[in-house]
């Protein structure tokens, strides 16, 4: 089970950062949004994997996982919607004035 | 109301923005009362949290009434109070200048600024890492906001490469945080120092990489090179008003690494050592970018950018060498540089206005209606920027120097110190020659909009930056002995960790596997 969740962490960093290096904001966007997927799902795990467990104290039940890292990951869920939602946007925005999808559109110097 | 004293500077800009986003329609004179009679609450709040925070107990404001290190708490420290007040001095100039016409070029700007103060005295004052990480991003999308205000694709441009650079700056945050919080089971800032003295060996490896991790992000906020070029092209795509309450946020990263460092890092041997060998050398590189992006400028608001990165390098040697000197050094140096820089920024502003299509870019323009005035200014706000003396900006870094003698490389410090002072001087002298005395035309053939030269607001905020920088520079002795007890209630831990969450050892806490 680790060694899944690790190999689909590093491919959704991997593919993240890949497509941030790519020249369109359309590509950058999409690989914010899997990076930002990987992030979310690495917090989750700062729990550690344990299945079976509520993140509940509950009398009687000696099983429990840590309920932080759900409140976190809820709070950065929201926090890189909305910046991804703003960043998109700006680009529209951009590509509107330029008439290209390009991050370099409209380069002066 | 005393007891609430620690959360006023981040309520108030709250309640004020909301306010000002129920009120978009109303007419700009409503919107600006608004913003000025919350500026007015602000600073007086500051100025209470000064005078309060001076007897140097450590208050602790619990939300909600959780115990720490459970809940989140807000602590207010001489450090913090001083990091608010800087904000809310800044933040009334920056909003006198936006009054001369910046905020009517979009219907949100005053909202924006509220959200912007919330969030960089909300990072102040705040006491958890991810209530920091809240705060972080709460500044950043009102600075979203802001930079893109004005419109134009310039702006649309440097808006997107902002917005991506910081997006990816937060993934690297919350990497850090919740792999953090996986080893170590909090992030309260004050539990989080008594947790690393309990890591076991065979962690220590990753949990110093993730604080590694952790100092990375708030270098990319501090503009450190070789991630610091973001700086300069942010800053002059900004309008100037924008980018002269901008020149706090590179100080929030600084502030953040101070705290993380003093709080956190300096409290377990494995992690005391973590960032010697490699800040200095940091350092010294953003001020020679700085220095060197200065002689390469093509305009004032550019010249004025990469002064910024110059004082942020020159604020990061004191941080290399975490001591009581070397700290108050820092935070004195830290509050002028701030002040004299945005006086620059919004100087620039002025020149702007009058010059027509030549705007801030150093090339031969209109003559210039109000020489002697702005002349004056910019010789003033120059002197202090290049740290020559008498005023403020010669006292920092003479500050800054001496307490680097006892440091790894003092030659090379105050070289780099002297070298860029230099620099600046030049840059400077340059610039003012080219914008007052190289008339491109004679008076009347240019084309200039002349609605835009009485700026009352602008002016206005030129003079209280003056009167600040001013009484820095002449109540120098408080100022810096108020910086030297900041820095040794920094560096006594035992007092924040025991007014945060009591005794470490009652701390109850989980055994993770």
């Amino acid at each position: 089970m680790e060694v899944l969740v690790s190999v689909a962490l590093g491919v959704l960093t991997a593919t993240g950062v890949y497509l941030i290096l790519r020249p369109t904001t359309f590509s950058v966007v999409l690989g914010l949004t899997l990076l930002s997927y990987a992030v979310n799902a690495l917090i989750f795990f700062g729990s550690r994997l344990n299945a079976g467990a509520p993140p509940l104290s509950v009398a009687g039940l000696s099983n429990q996982t840590d309920p932080l890292p759900q409140a976190l990951v809820l709070t950065a869920i929201v926090i890189g919607f909305g910046m991804t939602a703003y960043l998109l946007v700006v680009a529209l925005k951009a590509k509107a004035e330029s008439g290209t999808d390009h991050v370099d559109a409209g380069e002066t110097r | 109301m005393m007891a609430h004293l620690p959360f006023l500077p981040v309520l108030i800009p709250l309640v004020t923005a909301v306010v000002l986003l129920i009120a978009t329609k109303a007419d700009i004179a409503v919107k600006r009362s608004i913003s000025a009679l919350s500026l007015g609450l602000l600073v007086t709040a500051a100025a209470g949290q000064v005078l309060v925070s001076d007897d140097g107990i450590v208050r602790v404001y619990r939300l909600g009434d959780w115990p720490a290190p459970y809940g989140i708490v807000l602590v207010l420290d001489r450090l913090a109070a001083l990091m608010v007040v800087l904000t809310s001095v800044l933040a009334m100039p920056v909003f006198l200048a936006a009054t001369s016409g910046t905020d009517e070029r979009g219907l949100h700007f005053h909202a924006f600024l509220q959200f912007q103060l919330m969030g960089l005295n909300g990072a102040f004052l705040t006491g958890d890492l991810f209530n920091l990480f809240v705060f972080f991003e709460i500044l950043l999308l009102a600075s979203y906001g802001l930079l893109v205000h004005g419109g134009g694709l310039q702006r649309a441009r440097a808006g997107i490469a902002y917005v991506v650079l910081n997006l990816s700056g937060s993934a690297l945050f919350l990497i850090a945080l919740g792999l953090l919080y996986g080893f170590l089971g909090t992030l309260n800032m004050a539990d989080f120092g008594v947790a690393l003295q309990a890591v076991k060996p065979e962690d220590q490896g990753v949990v110093a990489v993730m604080c590694a991790l952790l100092v990375t992000v708030f270098l990319l906020k501090a503009a450190v090179l070789p991630i610091g070029f973001w700086l300069p092209h942010v800053y002059t795509a900004a309008t100037l008003p924008v980018a002269a309450l901008f020149v706090i946020m590179t100080k929030v990263g600084i502030y953040a690494l101070l705290r993380v460092v003093t709080i956190g890092l300096l409290a377990a041997p494995f992690t005391a050592g973590l960032l010697q060998p490699w800040l200095t050398w940091l350092a010294l590189g953003t001020i020679v970018l700085g220095a060197t992006g200065m002689l390469a400028s093509t305009s004032l608001g550019a010249v004025v950018a990469n002064l910024v990165l110059v004082s942020g390098g020159t604020l990061l040697l004191a941080v290399a060498e975490p001591g009581a000197g070397s700290i108050a050094a820092a935070l004195y140096y830290l509050v002028q540089t701030t002040l004299v820089t945005a006086a620059l920024l919004l100087l620039a502003d002025v020149l702007r206005r009058q010059r027509g299509e030549a705007e801030d870019r150093l090339v031969a323009g209109p003559r210039l209606q109000s020489t002697t005035v702005a002349g004056l200014f910019f010789l003033f706000f120059g002197v202090a920027a290049c740290g020559a003396p008498p005023l403020s900006g010669f006292i920092g870094k003479i500050m800054v120097m001496q307490a680097m003698e006892g440091s790894a490389h003092p030659a090379l410090i105050w070289t780099a110190l002297i070298v860029s002072g230099f620099v600046a001087a030049l840059v400077l002298a340059r610039a003012a020659s080219v914008v007052f005395w190289e008339p491109g035309a004679p008076d009347g053939t240019d084309k200039r909009d002349v609605s835009l030269v009485p700026a009352s607001g602008l002016m206005l905020a030129l003079g209280l930056l003056t009167a600040s920088i001013i009484a820095v520079s002449v109540w120098a002795a408080p100022v810096a002995s108020y910086a030297r007890a900041a820095a040794e209630q920094m560096l006594a831990r035992d007092a924040y960790v025991s007014a945060v969450i009591g005794d470490p050892a009652a701390v109850q806490r989980e055994r993770r596997p």
